[in-house]
């Protein structure tokens, strides 16, 4: 982002221009078309149209409408929840022990299981109202967006710049003032790429969200989810390419007005000092300062939350030595008191949990079952990213070594990482069906369609920023073949690799519920998995196996990223950096 | 400058010790005892290590001393101070602000209103040299100008005492210059809107330059060692007699008390397992070495000309001829470094002969390379994890100086081919000749 003013900017007209007549009218359009959906969220259940969907595509426009503010309404939640949550975390060291570890598990483990659970909990709150139905999509596409966004945050809170954090002491900011002019701003690209990713996390979890069935009873939020979902139940292939384009022009809408300018402000936000090649602003941007009224607006806007950030809430912190020092007396007491209350109930977890699962028919034979079934499971995650990778680490080095090429990739591969792979599923399902192809293992590359594009788009990263001396260098000794791949670039790229796998290992967890069943109208199909397992026990409502399957699911991914990503992670930052 | 009779700053035996549970307190500073003048600008003089920025995070409010009392105008300070405004060694600007809200910082904390805001800002921005760049951000700017941000914004809240923590040393040596008489040149016409100055140094020449007196800290614990009195007006000439003079002096100074005089066979005979190591790299010692063997030294240099035609700071040399010291290959003595008839025979040695006296040196003087040595010798597998002995000496020491003294030994063992080193494993081995020796 430039500070400079472009000489023509410097004396913009006074009257409006032709782009804030563009902008007015793209205002106002959003205002009204907001306006017209809103009321129906307060709509009777049993009103006409409240619950159904029609697989006319003329409704497509306001269906998809809902759809993307019911995701922003949850980005929202998600975004409130991560800025109380992770200063929580960080600042106190006692409940950072136990919410750290509860945000991985949560984090890894889709709780799209629990949803039959909260929509009970939702509708007891506005009885009859379509209100609770939409509150319990919105919390089921929440469960899908926040842990990553709050750990972002709280991984920023914890490597906040020594010199800064004193400097903001020396100052006396009070702590609104610290959180807003220090904390926020360093999170701020983490935060703003994994708000991103949360919302394309989020669309896999649409479908299912809207689409709510609770023991004989099905409703149908209108929305692109449950449009897709009435599609497939009524095998009309042609509803299903509707609704495919519907939420491409939604995803390509809010990327171009939303994200992309998002991310371009947030490079100001980076903590280097050295000034970076500078991307060129995207047009949304360009136009928002370009544009006389939106700028006007804009700046009131930065003013209003400048007043509000600068309040001088709360009282400046005194010396961290101090309150540490006269705390030590009595910190052991207290250690003491928050372990033994933190074990009490660990063990009343875990007693209601063995208790649940026991005393509903549920026994010890199931849970081998469940075990059994993740080792599949594991088995399709461990095949995927391998296969991944022998397709797109030798293509993403190809791509990144030549720049012209690697900012195109970069861009198409970032769009397809935030296209929802489950809306392709009616595809697989049609061909797997009329070529009566096994379903366990022609279902399984469901599980990395969506993901796939991390392990791309890191590596390609990663090609790009290899340094230039070390290629003339293998140049220079004539280094070529596979003695290249192995002593130059793979070692040169795996940090940015093992970042790619993780996302792309962790999202095709996340997929498994999703992907290890599909339907089409009549035929189900199935492929033996945890997660098929976990839809199963959800679509009959069977709570103590979706507590079992979900409880294995995430000793799992926890296990797994214990047990190879983590060290592959410390490896690669130790060993391929010179520092 | 109106030079006031009460001091604006005491402090009354302070001390602070790194606390570690299982043993003694390691100390860091004991008994300093300063007091602060209206209108002088004091330097705090000294060795990394030996505690000065300790002390100015004390005065700063940022640290809480373990013992002793820090008086602002006469009232114990608990946290930050109002009238205390520090410049950081890093600059510590914040990249998404501009430069006119990264000066504007302080006066927000205050809540000063918007527009006094913004008119104070505009003015130290000026006052400073910045004028024109108040809307840039600080990557646009070079280090130089960085740094001015940081003293516009520290000065931007009229405080009565400025701190300076190693202000010019991340800077090139001609903007540092440019930078120090600037701000001598406004500080003289009373422009600067500070009563006093207190700034950590560990450059000698700048110390001299810009302080009216300075306070020189010896290491281990920190202590104010001596206090000098720098009698020139402002502006003060480098080249002239008495300057060098000055200079001179405190190098000796410095010196002097490095170690107590002791037989040059058995060097620094308080060297126990606990000694911390300074980082210091085996090629360094070995050039100093030939330097020093070489004419026009021919085994003996004055140190002020020493640092000088090796373009090094006295923080940077000082460490090179103690670790000569240690290892019994020269001696420090009244500003001067000597070189020892071991030192000698190793500048002209070959690499094989130099690598043998070097490990003589390691067993006979470091005690804690000894005893990894020794560790490695009577294990069967001749293998030793690194663990152990960093736990060792995190008995004695913060883990920061721990960390820095087992990479030290670590270097120089595998320099001298005592050991090897397995960074992955954490682990001493020895080598596979050594064993077959064996």
């Amino acid at each position: 982002m430039s500070s400079t003013v472009h000489p023509a900017l410097a004396h913009a007209r006074r009257l409006p221009n032709v782009w804030d007549l563009a902008a007015l009218l793209g205002v106002f359009a959003l205002i009204v078309a907001v306006a017209h959906v809103t009321p129906d969220t307060y709509k009777p259940i049993d009103a006409p149209g409240a619950v159904t969907v029609s697989l006319d595509p003329s409704h497509l426009p306001t269906y998809a409408l809902r759809t993307t503010l019911r995701m922003f309404a949850a980005l929202a939640v998600s975004l409130l929840f991560t800025f109380t949550y992770a200063p929580l975390a960080a600042r106190s060291r006692r409940a950072g022990l136990v919410m750290v570890p509860l945000l991985d598990v949560l984090q890894s483990v889709p709780i799209l299981g629990f949803l039959s659970f909260t929509t009970v909990f939702f509708m007891g709150l506005f009885p009859g109202r379509v209100l609770g139905l939409e509150l319990a999509a919105i919390f089921a596409i929440f469960t899908s967006q926040a842990w990553n966004m709050a750990f972002s945050f709280y991984q920023s809170l914890t490597t906040l710049p020594g010199d800064l954090e004193e400097a903001t002491r020396s100052f006396q900011l009070s702590p609104w003032q610290r959180f807003w002019r220090l904390d926020v701003p360093f999170a701020m690209p983490g935060l703003v790429w994994n708000t991103m990713l949360s919302m394309s996390g989020g669309w896999f979890f649409v479908v299912a969200s809207e689409a709510i069935t609770l023991g004989d009873h099905t409703w149908l939020l209108p929305g692109i989810g449950s449009y897709v979902a009435q599609a497939l139940d009524k095998r009309d292939l042609a509803a299903v390419g509707w609704a495919i384009l519907a939420m491409l022009i939604v995803i390509v809408l809010y990327d171009q007005l939303l994200f992309r300018p998002l991310v371009a402000w947030s490079a100001k936000f980076r903590f280097e000092m050295t000034a970076a090649a500078v991307a060129e602003d995207p047009w949304v941007l360009r136009l928002m300062r370009r544009t006389r009224i939106l700028r006007l607006a804009g700046d009131a806007l930065a003013d209003a939350v400048g007043r509000v950030t600068t309040l001088r809430l709360g009282r400046a912190p005194g010396r961290a030595a101090r309150a540490r020092r006269a705390r030590r007396g009595q910190s052991w007491l207290g250690d003491i008191v928050f372990f033994a209350v933190v074990a009490i109930v660990v063990l009343a977890a875990a007693y209601k949990v063995v208790d649940f699962i026991a005393s509903h028919d549920v026994g010890w034979r199931d849970l081998g079952i469940t075990v059994a079934l993740g080792f599949a499971t594991l088995a399709r995650v461990v095949v995927l990213i391998a296969l991944a990778t022998l397709v797109w680490v030798p293509i993403g080095v190809w791509v990144g070594l030549r720049p012209s090429w690697a900012r195109r990739i970069q861009v198409a591969a970032q769009f397809l990482a935030a296209f929802p792979a489950n809306l392709l599923f009616p595809i697989f399902v049609v061909v797997i069906v009329r070529f009566h192809l096994n379903a366990d293992i022609a279902l399984t590359p469901l599980m990395i369609l969506g993901t796939q594009w991390y392990i791309l788009f890191n590596v390609v990263a990663g090609a790009s920023a290899f340094p230039g001396d070390l290629r003339e260098v293998a140049d220079n000794f004539r280094v070529g073949g596979w003695l290249w791949w192995r002593r130059v670039i793979l070692p040169g790229i795996f940090p940015y690799f093992v970042t790619g796998a993780i996302t792309a290992s962790g999202g095709s967890w996340n997929a498994a519920i999703v992907s290890e069943v599909a339907s089409w109208g009549d035929d189900k199909l199935s492929a033996h998995g945890l997660g098929a397992y976990i839809a199963h026990a959800t679509d009959a409502g069977d709570f103590p196996r979706i507590v079992l399957g979900v409880a294995v699911m995430s000793i799992f991914v926890l296990a797994f990223n214990r047990a190879l990503w983590r060290p592959m992670y410390a490896y690669a930052t130790r060993r391929t950096t010179l520092a | 400058m109106d030079a006031t009779t009460a001091p604006l700053l005491e402090v009354r035996a302070c001390r602070q010790s790194y606390h570690k549970d299982s043993s003694a307190d390691l100390l860091v500073l004991e008994d300093v005892n300063v007091t602060l003048l209206g209108g002088e600008i004091v330097g705090l003089l000294g060795r990394s290590g030996s505690g000065k920025s300790t002390l100015l995070r004390i005065v700063s409010g940022l640290l809480q001393p373990t013992a002793g009392e820090v008086r602002w105008r006469g009232t114990p300070i608990t946290g930050p101070a109002p009238g205390v405004a520090m410049v950081f060694q890093s600059f510590a600007l914040f990249p998404w602000l501009t430069v006119q809200q990264n000066v504007e910082l302080g006066l927000e904390a205050q809540g000063v209103p918007r527009a006094e805001r913004e008119k104070r800002g505009e003015a130290a921005i000026d006052l400073i040299g910045l004028g024109g760049f108040e809307s840039a951000y600080p990557k646009e700017l070079s280090g130089g100008m960085r740094q001015r941000v940081g003293l516009a914004r520290a000065l931007v809240v009229h405080p009565d005492l400025l701190l300076m923590d190693e202000p010019f040393s991340a800077l090139d040596v001609l903007t540092a210059e440019t930078l120090r008489t600037d701000l001598i040149d406004l500080w003289s016409e009373g422009k600067l809107p500070v009563s006093s100055i207190l700034m950590v140094t560990h450059n000698i020449e700048e110390a001299v330059l810009m302080c009216d007196r300075i306070l020189v800290f010896s290491t281990n614990p920190g202590r104010v060692e001596s206090e000098i009195r720098v009698p020139f007006a402002h502006p003060r000439n480098r080249h002239d007699a008495a300057f060098r003079q000055m200079v001179d002096d405190i190098y000796a100074l410095m010196t002097r008390r490095a170690r107590p005089a002791v037989l040059p066979a058995v060097p620094a005979g308080d060297v126990t397992f606990a000694t911390p190591l300074h980082p210091v790299s085996t090629n360094l010692l070995a050039g100093l070495l030939e330097t020093l063997a070489a004419p026009p030294y021919d085994g003996r240099a004055d140190l002020p000309a020493l640092a000088g035609s090796l373009q090094l700071e006295a923080d940077e040399l000082l460490p090179l001829g103690e670790a000569l010291q240690l290892l019994g290959l020269g001696v420090l003595e009244e500003g001067d470094l000597r070189l020892s008839e071991r030192g000698r025979e190793y500048a002209h040695a070959d690499t094989d002969r130099r690598k043998a006296i070097f490990a003589d040196a390691l067993r006979a003087h470091v005690p804690l390379i000894a005893a990894i040595r020794r560790t490695l010798d009577e294990r069967w597998n001749h293998r030793a994890s690194a663990v152990r002995f960093r736990e060792e000496l995190e008995d004695h020491m913060s883990p920061g100086y721990a960390e820095d003294t087992l990479r030290t030994a670590i270097s120089w063992g595998r320099y001298a081919e005592l050991f090897e080193y397995d960074e992955e494993a954490q682990q001493f081995s020895l080598e596979e000749d050594h064993q077959t020796a064996d």
